[in-house]
């Protein structure tokens, strides 16, 4: 037996360029950081304060950093198959297949698991209680162990353009091609793990999440006085629990074929692919829903508080979401109309597929009627809104047409299909996510992020859509495939450069976030917001401090009906000025659970991938001799004394106080 | 209420026909070169049909979506909070007509195009027949790593990455795979379907002008997925005669042997044979013949790349 199992130097792509300056660059990145983090004295901080961390805001934060650090990766990506493909005519272009077919995968892996999940995952982590009223998510230290088995994931991704290769398969490795036949390097096995590892993690999360909105929730904080992005997490975790062990079902079956022979799948002995392919849309067309739903509901915050109105048609968004949660997993087969499944089978799934646009459309709808009589503020959070709403019914309409069977008969797989989800996932995800960001940022951290900048961002991401993703429509219908490594179509050529051109704008439109951040950051101290309600919020986490004390409030508000805090405001805050009696807090321990458990994790991720299995066994001994460890603790919390919790709540009800005074004099 | 929608989507849809027209004109316009795989541009039925339903779709869900858009901006621009004249509804949350017109208008237009969804699934399923004159071309097509071949039973030939067949007659196509999924499609014809190794898909397809048309394979396989293009020769019944009897005269046999060679990973410039195993479909397709290698064992990152004995 081998020591490191398949692992060896030949691991290395030490003769490709590419990707060795990629991880050059990236190891560098990481080094600088861990160097200065380290010679800065800052480690036992990061240590005590964020790493061990059980705290849903912080938790949240660092869910949102690791997706903003993915998309940078994601880009990277997208930057260079949108050059090699404007490259590509009639040659090579400068990525080899072999090379190119794990760009795509990669990207598309990228921005789904680690990109958009951690995300909008870590949005409703730091503002899901904050909006419910409570203390803490049902189980913090879950919630610890969830993150830090997504950033797992993420570290086995970036592992595999080091150490051998990741999937050439696509971002869904269809089988017979993911087999060990026809897949027989590492590529598969990474990609298999590492979903795996953060699949666990996402699981967990949704649980969290589901067990906090039903249980959890402020005296009065009825179900119909929830805001709508407690009711969008609420149908997105509801998704997660139910999808989720599919696709690790799925998954799995493809692992015992890889690793033990197994014929789920295969050619040989009864395997079927379109088994794989029928399980992995019965999750995947739901995770469609789980990442658009809380997008929805940050795009029902953003429109009502910069329109100054409540939400239009309150229920019959509530029954919309709840619509869309139902009929998600009765559409996914037309993922594979071309499967030749028969007109009654591809006719019932179209029609269901049209079906979802009703209630979908019902919301954009609704949050045009919410504009309505209201007056618009254009921050930048409602510039993404409105942005959202333009560029999101055209991505919907083209996603009906594709729900035809006949129409999907010709355009299927086809670069019009690239531009169809690009259109909902960038004009309805990510613009969401950016959204929800600009909009609880201050709230996160104290101060606003610079608007001029974030105006900036905006404007480039919205043109650089357009002009990257439209000529693909195009594309698609001159019947141009996806995932071309090259071609020799000269009609086709022109738009390729178009959408590079695109690709530039998005990539500004980065660089002005990035900036945005770095200047907002160096200039916090004009840009800070004492209040506490920097946007004149209507739900409840603009009703305390910010950044929030560790136990969100000092007393948990009492709601009264919908919009709890602009009622509050409503009935003049001469209330707040009778203070209430303090009482002593308990906040749960932070515990490094979590982030050891995630060591161990990975640790076993990489042995099973190389087949190191003295490794692996450790890996799982370590995991699970890390729960029992937890499970044996003696203190699960820590008290904040009254005289604390009055002394920083005096604080925050003296600053608005008096931001409020200031505001009406 | 209900009438002024109805008047409304009319009136945009003679739009949304204009504009299909000036669409198509642009795509052909666009294809005078003939070789250009435009979905718009369809030299068969089943392709009409298709672009057909295509357009329909379109027209009908840009009658919501166009105005959609509109309001979106004049909804925005005109509440904004500088605008002294527009009125301030600090509370208005509720409408039950709006409800009522925002649920009815979606679910209209679904059932609408849920109907047609229905009908042209059932019209243009790509195991229905087409009519054409004569009798049908029968075609056995088989993707392999990454190359395909044609198999025509009937004149007992076969010819990789080129299909020839006679304008105006109903090619019927039976497709498998000899490896990983692929998917066969010939834009201007119409309809793509998968090919599964030991499965059997079936389509129907017609050409109704002589030309070259591009095929390509739209389901991702592998390496070298994007060499897998070939060339649907459509030609007159008498020219097709003339390329069957010229393949029979000239190139090797396709028989188990030549078979397995050809299913190696690879690709492949178009070549005939003269003579086919006539079992040879069936036998991949119930995998007496072994389903395609895949690439060498096992390196772990570039097959190209020589890998360090072990």
């Amino acid at each position: 037996m081998k020591l490191l199992g398949d692992l060896d130097w030949s691991a290395i792509p030490l003769d490709q360029p590419i990707p060795m300056a990629a991880s050059g660059v990236v190891a560098l990145g990481i080094l600088a950081v861990l160097g200065w983090i380290v010679a800065s004295g800052r480690l036992p901080y990061l240590w005590r304060e964020w790493i061990t961390s059980v705290d849903h805001k912080r938790i949240g934060v660092m869910y949102c950093l690791l997706a903003l650090v993915m998309l940078l990766r994601g880009f990277s990506d997208a930057i260079m198959m949108r050059s090699q493909q404007a490259l590509a005519f009639h040659s090579m272009g400068y990525l080899p297949p072999e090379h190119y077919n794990q760009i795509f995968s990669a990207h598309g892996t990228i921005m789904i698991f680690f990109v958009a999940m951690p995300f909008l995952i870590g949005l409703m982590n730091f503002v899901l209680p904050l909006q419910l009223g409570v203390r803490d998510v049902a189980f913090p230290t879950l919630n610890s162990v969830g993150f830090w088995l997504t950033a797992t994931g993420a570290l086995l991704v970036n592992i595999s353009l080091v150490i051998g290769e990741f999937a050439r398969t696509g971002w869904l490795p269809y089988p017979p091609l993911s087999e060990l036949q026809y897949s027989p390097g590492v590529g598969v096995d990474y990609y298999l793990w590492s979903l795996q590892i953060s699949g666990v993690g996402t699981l967990l999360t949704g649980i969290n999440f589901v067990t906090t909105i039903l249980k959890l929730r402020a005296p009065g904080m009825g179900y119909l006085r929830m805001p709508m992005f407690c009711w969008t997490s609420l149908a997105s975790s509801l998704l997660i629990v139910a999808a989720f062990p599919i696709l690790t079902a799925t998954l799995a079956m493809l692992i015992l074929d890889r690793y033990l022979g197994f014929h789920f799948f295969t050619n040989e002995a009864g395997g079927n692919m379109m088994m794989f392919v029928n399980l992995i849309w019965a999750w995947g067309h739901p995770e469609v829903y789980i990442l658009i739903l809380p997008a929805f509901g940050i795009f029902s915050e953003v429109v009502s508080t910069f329109s100054g109105k409540p939400l239009f048609g309150y229920r019959s968004m509530v029954m919309a979401t709840m619509a869309i949660c139902l009929l998600s997993f009765m559409v996914w087969l037309h993922h594979f109309f071309t499967m030749g499944a028969g007109a009654d089978v591809n006719a019932f799934f179209g029609i269901m597929s049209t079906i979802i646009a009703v209630p979908t459309g019902v919301k954009v709808f609704n949050w045009l009627f919410t504009i309505y009589g209201g007056r618009v503020r254009f921050t930048s959070p409602m510039l993404w809104a409105i942005g959202f709403m333009i560029t999101f019914v055209i991505g919907g309409m083209t996603g009906v047409l594709l729900a035809i069977p006949p129409a999907d008969f010709v355009l299927h797989n086809s670069l019009f299909l690239v531009a169809h989800f690009h259109n909902v996932i960038i004009g309805g995800v990510l613009f969401g996510a950016f959204a929800g960001y600009a909009y609880w940022f201050p709230k996160a951290f104290g101060f606003k992020l610079h608007e001029g900048l974030g105006q900036a961002a905006f404007w480039c991401w919205f043109v650089g859509f357009y002009l990257a993703f439209m000529p693909l429509y195009v594309l698609g219908l001159m019947g141009m495939t996806r995932r071309l490594q090259h071609y020799d179509v000269p009609q086709w050529r022109p738009w390729t450069w178009v959408a590079m051109a695109g690709a530039c704008v998005i990539l500004v439109g980065i660089v002005c976030q990035i900036a945005q951040l770095w200047v907002s950051i160096r200039r916090r101290e004009s840009l800070r917001d004492v209040t506490g309600d920097p946007w004149d919020g209507r739900s409840l986490e603009w009703s305390t401090a910010s950044p929030p004390p560790a136990f969100n409030f000092a007393v948990l508000p009492d709601v009264h009906g919908e919009d709890a805090y602009w009622n509050m405001k409503q009935r003049a805050l001469k209330e707040a000025a009778a203070e209430p009696a303090y009482a002593a807090i308990e906040v749960p321990r932070n515990t490094p659970t979590g982030f050891v458990c995630a060591f161990f994790a990975t640790v076993m991720g990489f042995a099973l991938i190389w087949h190191i299995w003295w490794l692996a066994i450790a890996g799982i001994l370590g995991a699970w001799a890390t729960f029992v460890v937890f499970a044996w603790r003696d203190r699960t919390e820590s008290e904040i004394p009254a005289e604390a919790v009055a002394r920083i709540d005096r604080a925050n009800r003296a600053a608005r106080l008096s931001a409020t005074v200031g505001g009406a004099s | 209420m209900a009438s002024g929608v109805r008047r409304r989507r009319v009136k945009t849809g003679g739009l949304i026909r204009h504009l299909g027209r000036w669409l198509a004109l642009s795509a052909a316009a666009a294809t005078l070169c003939g070789c250009y795989p435009a979905v718009l541009d369809p030299q068969g039925p089943v392709g009409a049909g298709e672009k057909l339903i295509l357009l329909d779709s379109l027209a009908i869900m840009l009658a919501i979506v166009v105005p959609t858009i509109l309001a979106t901006l004049l909804f925005a621009w005109w509440f904004r909070a500088s605008n002294t004249k527009a009125r301030y509804l600090p509370d208005w949350a509720f409408s039950g007509r709006i409800e009522l017109v925002v649920w009815s208008i979606p679910m209209l237009v679904i059932m609408f195009l849920g109907g047609l969804a229905w009908i042209a699934s059932h019209d243009l399923d790509p195991a229905q027949p087409v009519a054409g004159q004569g009798k049908p071309l029968e075609v056995q097509v088989v993707s392999l790593d990454w190359k395909w071949l044609f198999i025509y039973p009937d004149q007992g030939i076969a010819s990789v990455n080129e299909l020839v067949a006679p304008v105006g007659a109903p090619i019927h196509l039976s497709l498998t795979s000899s490896s990983v999924m692929n998917a066969f499609f010939v834009p201007q014809l119409g309809s793509m379907i998968y090919t599964m190794n030991g499965m059997v898909t079936q389509l129907y397809l017609r050409a109704d002008r002589p030309g070259a048309y591009y095929g390509l394979s739209s389901q991702y396989s592998g390496d070298g997925f994007a060499e897998m293009h070939f060339e649907t020769k459509a030609v007159t019944p008498a020219a097709f005669a003339a390329w069957a009897q010229g393949a029979r005269a000239s190139g090797p046999a396709l028989d188990a042997a030549t078979y397995a060679t050809l299913s190696r990973p690879g690709t492949s410039a178009p070549v005939t044979y003269r003579a086919v195993d006539p079992t040879l479909f069936q036998d991949i397709v119930s995998r007496k013949q072994a389903p395609g290698p895949g690439p060498a064992n096992a390196p772990h990152i570039n097959p190209a790349a020589p890998k360090a004995a072990s």
